[in-house]
């Protein structure tokens, strides 16, 4: 046994248990004041609920945009936001909604906006264009697809939820 | 590790100076607890002075939530003490901190004022902790406003209505801090959060720098 080698001065002895103390009474300070700051990142997503939207009889093979609105709850300030989707029935009868909001920049994309170029969604702002499956076309300033509406049928009505990019709706 | 950091830097830009200055001072006899259980009594300055720190800190926290609007600010101090984590204890911290800051305050001027240090040659620093103490109740006056609620309301025109006694300029001080002659609302809310946040506690750091430094030139009075 090496006593001497771990001998803890007075000075050291005092340095050590208030550096603690003080650390753990800032620690119980300041704890709560980060863990506020923080909570909205720790809150997590409130799970939306799906929105009706369309009855499935008015759904064709042709995109039309129907609009809807969706309750948003922002803190303290809740809203109806207005939403609106391109929906249609895709050759195996399946019902898609696309998102109209272009993955350039934001804008709102149109079916056969633009007549050189039919059957496409096309935004007005740079000359987007995308397939009407939503795939975007190359050469044109998206570099992705129009996202996809979560989507489900009840009693003949479309009910819609979060627009989420392709591969994961 | 820390060390290595601080032996790094200290031996480029010789800090260890300029915070032994600051930190390094001997603690009279008299005014060690150690020594004399009495002592105690010279403890409430720098109590004061810790608790304003809290309230800095929680206050600075707290307008991450609150809006100082007259549609918004009592939903967002409810969403931030409901509904937010902690949000009680950090509003909590801030409210019973302005009162401790009064009662520490009082207590610290008591001590001084018993036993006489306020004399030659320190009057000056009594008058600056004079002026401290109207801009703590001046922060306190403000900050009760800010929830928006009616205890909030009415404490407020009760203030109002006594600043509007004053003589001759009454009524224009009323305008002042009211925004408007007749209406506490709007800009009275906006008026007393900028000066809650930004006014007062700018006031509040000068005068305590110079509080400080006072008692630093000038040493704690002597035994009694």
């Amino acid at each position: 046994m090496s006593d001497n080698k771990h001998r803890v001065s007075r000075r050291q002895f005092l340095n050590y248990t208030l550096t603690g103390v003080g650390g753990f009474m800032a620690a119980g300070m300041l704890m709560p004041m980060v863990r506020f700051a923080l909570d909205p990142v720790l809150k997590g997503e409130a799970g939306g609920e799906m929105v009706a939207v369309a009855q499935v009889k008015d759904i064709t093979t042709e995109p039309k945009r129907f609009d809807f609105k969706v309750k948003v709850k922002d803190a303290w300030y809740e809203s109806e936001e207005p939403r609106s989707a391109w929906v249609y029935k895709d050759d195996k009868g399946e019902i898609v909604a696309l998102s109209p909001v272009c993955k350039h920049l934001g804008c709102t994309v149109n079916w056969n906006g633009d007549k050189e170029h039919p059957n496409q969604f096309f935004c007005p702002c740079h000359y987007g264009r995308y397939e009407k499956d939503g795939t975007n076309v190359p050469g044109t300033p998206p570099i992705h697809p129009l996202d996809r509406y979560e989507l489900k049928v009840k009693d003949g009505t479309l009910y819609l939820g979060k627009a989420k990019p392709r591969g994961e709706a | 590790m820390l060390n290595k950091i601080y032996d790094w830097v200290d031996e480029r830009l010789d800090i260890t100076p300029l915070w032994r200055d600051i930190a390094d001072h001997e603690v009279p006899e008299h005014v060690n607890p150690a020594h004399h259980f009495s002592a105690f009594v010279y403890c409430f300055g720098g109590l004061t002075f810790f608790v304003t720190v809290i309230q800095i800190l929680s206050g600075m926290f707290l307008t991450m939530y609150y809006v100082p609007d007259i549609k918004n600010a009592w939903e967002s101090v409810y969403y931030l003490q409901n509904e937010v984590a902690f949000g009680q204890i950090v509003r909590g911290m801030h409210h019973w901190g302005a009162s401790l800051v009064i009662v520490m305050m009082f207590l610290h001027t008591l001590r001084v004022f018993f036993q006489g240090a306020y004399k030659k040659p320190r009057e000056l620093n009594w008058i600056v902790g004079v002026l401290i103490f109207m801009v703590m109740m001046g922060l306190g006056f403000t900050g009760y406003l800010l929830p928006w609620d009616m205890k909030a309301l009415f404490a407020t025109k009760v203030g109002l209505q006594i600043a509007e006694a004053t003589p001759v300029i009454g009524t224009a001080v009323k305008t002042l801090l009211a925004g408007h002659p007749e209406i506490v609302g709007a800009q009275t809310l906006t008026r007393f959060f900028a000066i809650h946040v930004f006014f007062l506690p700018a006031a509040l750091l000068g005068l305590m720098a110079a509080h400080f430094l006072m008692i630093r030139k000038q040493g704690i009075s002597g035994p009694l």
